[in-house]
């Protein structure tokens, strides 16, 4: 049992984020709605893209493409099995679905259907979902901690787990290309824009060195990459030079640019996720390491195999360790 | 390249007998099985394969074609029977049913079997994708239907019961579904396991367009079918059909423990025979 609140008047006291809160820093640059936008761009092109979702479509940004193409939107109602089943259906009849909701239901409540009807089949749906690990306050229900574990499992499957907005804008044209189910977390609203200073551009299936260095390398994914910058920066202030390569695609993995990069010796080898820290990016990474007889110094830093708590994100974020400042320490205090 | 369209009435029965005989020997050749479920279900496949459905037997993605859903994927033995008599799959892999590298599975499998539109092992999932069919076909202004057979066992998943309202909701006017009522499942009677009637009463208040026939009376589910493609109310469709497990060899019907049937060695003979000496005139 929770023992009783005892009120600290030296702490502020921060309300519990509501169920969609910003992860955008104070004063950090945002785009609106990149998925929303990049899917109306994309349908312009593309007749057989349509968009489906399980009264998830505001909390998705699908509302955007809806707005714009309300005749190729498909709101199925709060019934997740029914979405990705119809899905499947509609992919088999020559469409290209985008099917959203939040990654919790997709990968929980849905997995079976998602396994067999689409994975299975081989249909070409393409599934984005928000709430990523841990992006919302809400608690356990809506805290994506397991997701990319059960994707990765999944055969079949594609995974991305975008950085910024930068990243979603030119992932959903990419994604659209592939033929094949995919699996992408969405981050939404107003989305953090990181990766454009550092001329980044999406390719499906590849990581990309951000930033090089040479005391640590920061394998990382999705939001942990924009945090990983910069831990690095606030390192490199306390000179330690940290490298930071950017893994997109969870699966396939880029095993060729994580051993070439993981296997230059005298570097510290940390991977960061929005994830748990079971079945990941980083017990991917751990795999293809042992695999290929490549044996760095190997730390993780991710959510715990527990259900997280409920609060302020700002809060959960440095109890769990994935805010900047905690991934500098941490790897500080490694090397 | 002949249009299967509409069918002689008295050819039917026939052909139901003809899936029977199949259903039989595929099981004859895997010695147990579903069987007791392919030979209540031969009428129905018979109606919708040799009156109801439009198909090319020789190019079974004939983009014209009624699409039939399998939800109950260990009907499999079923459909391939229809499917031989039909000619979408060759008669000479009857034998293979159930063997290593056969594309005749026990569970139907899309990726690798001729005329088998879905995945179907799991249970409770093809109504949903049947949805997403009939919305498909209406997107592109098609006139072809869908036809998905599920289970009174699948009627316990919630997943049936969201694509049953969300058909509804849609107006799927072009989804026939039949649900098999066996009252067999595999714990015992479905009636039992998890209770459904008043199941009519239940599927019209969700705003279908329901009959509900002796399953194994061709005639009236001939007639049903029939019904159900030319309803004029924009709602979906579907056939409740009542259905005697081992329906056509009485040793078969009576035998308790049907659900996953076995029969001796000898057994599949004397089914045979049984079947030939029921068989309409």
């Amino acid at each position: 049992m929770k023992p009783a609140y005892k009120p600290d008047s030296s702490k502020p006291r921060l309300t519990t984020s509501a169920m969609i809160a910003s992860i955008a820093a104070e004063g950090q640059k945002t785009r609106p709605a990149p998925f929303g936008h990049a899917l109306v761009d994309l349908a312009r092109t593309r007749p057989d893209v349509i968009g489906m979702t399980a009264d998830l479509g505001k909390y998705t940004d699908l509302h955007i493409f809806g707005k714009e193409f309300p005749d190729r939107y498909y709101q199925m109602g709060m019934a997740e099995q029914l979405l990705f089943g119809a899905a499947s259906g509609l992919a088999a009849e020559g469409f290209m679905p985008f099917a959203t909701t939040y990654a919790v239901f997709a990968s929980r409540r849905a997995y079976d259907f998602i396994h067999q009807t689409i994975a299975e089949e081989e249909r070409n749906v393409k599934i984005v979902c928000a709430l990523p690990g841990l992006t919302s306050g809400y608690g356990p229900s809506h805290q994506a901690t397991e997701d990319l574990a059960l994707f990765r499992a999944m055969p079949n499957m594609t995974v991305i787990d975008p950085c910024d907005a930068h990243e979603i804008e030119q992932a959903v044209p990419a994604i659209a290309a592939h033929q094949g189910p995919v699996y992408m977390r969405l981050l939404r609203g107003q989305v953090p824009v990181v990766l454009d200073e550092y001329g980044y551009q999406f390719e499906l299936g590849k990581a990309k060195l951000i930033r090089d260095g040479k005391d640590a390398l920061i394998i990382s994914s999705g939001l942990l990459t924009m945090r990983a910058l910069e831990a690095a920066k606030s390192l490199a202030d306390d000179h330690v030079d940290a490298a930071v390569l950017h893994v997109p695609t969870i699966k396939p993995l880029d095993a060729e640019t994580i051993l070439r990069e993981a296997g230059k010796t005298g570097r510290l080898v940390v991977v960061a996720e929005n994830h748990s820290v079971v079945g990941g990016l980083g017990e991917a990474v751990a795999g293809v390491l042992m695999r290929s007889g490549i044996y760095p110094t190997f730390r993780q830093i991710g959510l715990p195999d527990a259900f997280l708590a409920a609060g302020a994100l700002p809060t959960l974020h440095d109890h769990y360790g994935i805010t900047a400042t905690a991934v500098a320490r941490q790897i500080k205090g490694w090397l | 390249m002949e249009t299967k369209t509409l069918s002689n009435a008295p050819g039917i029965a026939d052909r139901a007998y003809q899936i029977r005989r199949n259903a039989l020997r595929m099981g004859e050749v895997q010695g147990q099985g579903y069987i007791a479920q392919a030979l209540d279900i031969a009428d129905v496949l018979a109606a919708a394969y040799f009156h109801a459905m439009r198909y090319r037997p020789e190019d079974p993605s004939w983009e014209g074609r009624d699409r039939f859903l399998l939800s109950n994927g260990h009907y499999a033995i079923a459909l391939y029977a229809a499917m031989i008599e039909a000619g979408i799959v060759p008669e000479a892999e009857l034998e293979t049913y159930g063997f290593d590298e056969s594309r005749l599975p026990m569970s139907g499998m899309a990726a690798y079997t001729p005329g088998m539109e879905m995945s179907g092992g799991s249970l409770g999932l093809g109504l949903s994708i049947a949805v997403g069919r009939a919305l498909g076909l209406k997107r592109k202004g098609s006139d072809a239907r869908v036809y998905t057979l599920f289970s009174d066992g699948e009627l316990d998943e919630g997943s049936v019961w969201e694509a049953i309202m969300s058909a509804a909701h849609f107006k799927l006017d072009n989804l026939i579904a039949i649900v098999d009522v066996n009252n067999q499942q595999a714990d015992g009677p479905s009636t039992q396991m998890l209770a459904f009637e008043p199941l009519v009463d239940k599927l019209e208040a969700f705003g279908w367009f329901v009959q509900r026939v002796d399953g194994n009376d061709l005639d009236a589910v001939v007639a049903a079918f029939d019904a159900a493609k030319h309803h004029a109310e924009p709602k979906p469709r579907i056939i409740v059909a009542d259905t005697l497990m081992g329906k056509g060899v009485p040793f078969l019907e009576q035998r308790e423990k049907n659900h996953f049937i076995r029969v001796e060695p000898h057994e599949w003979q004397l089914a045979i025979t049984a079947l030939e000496t029921g068989r309409p005139a």
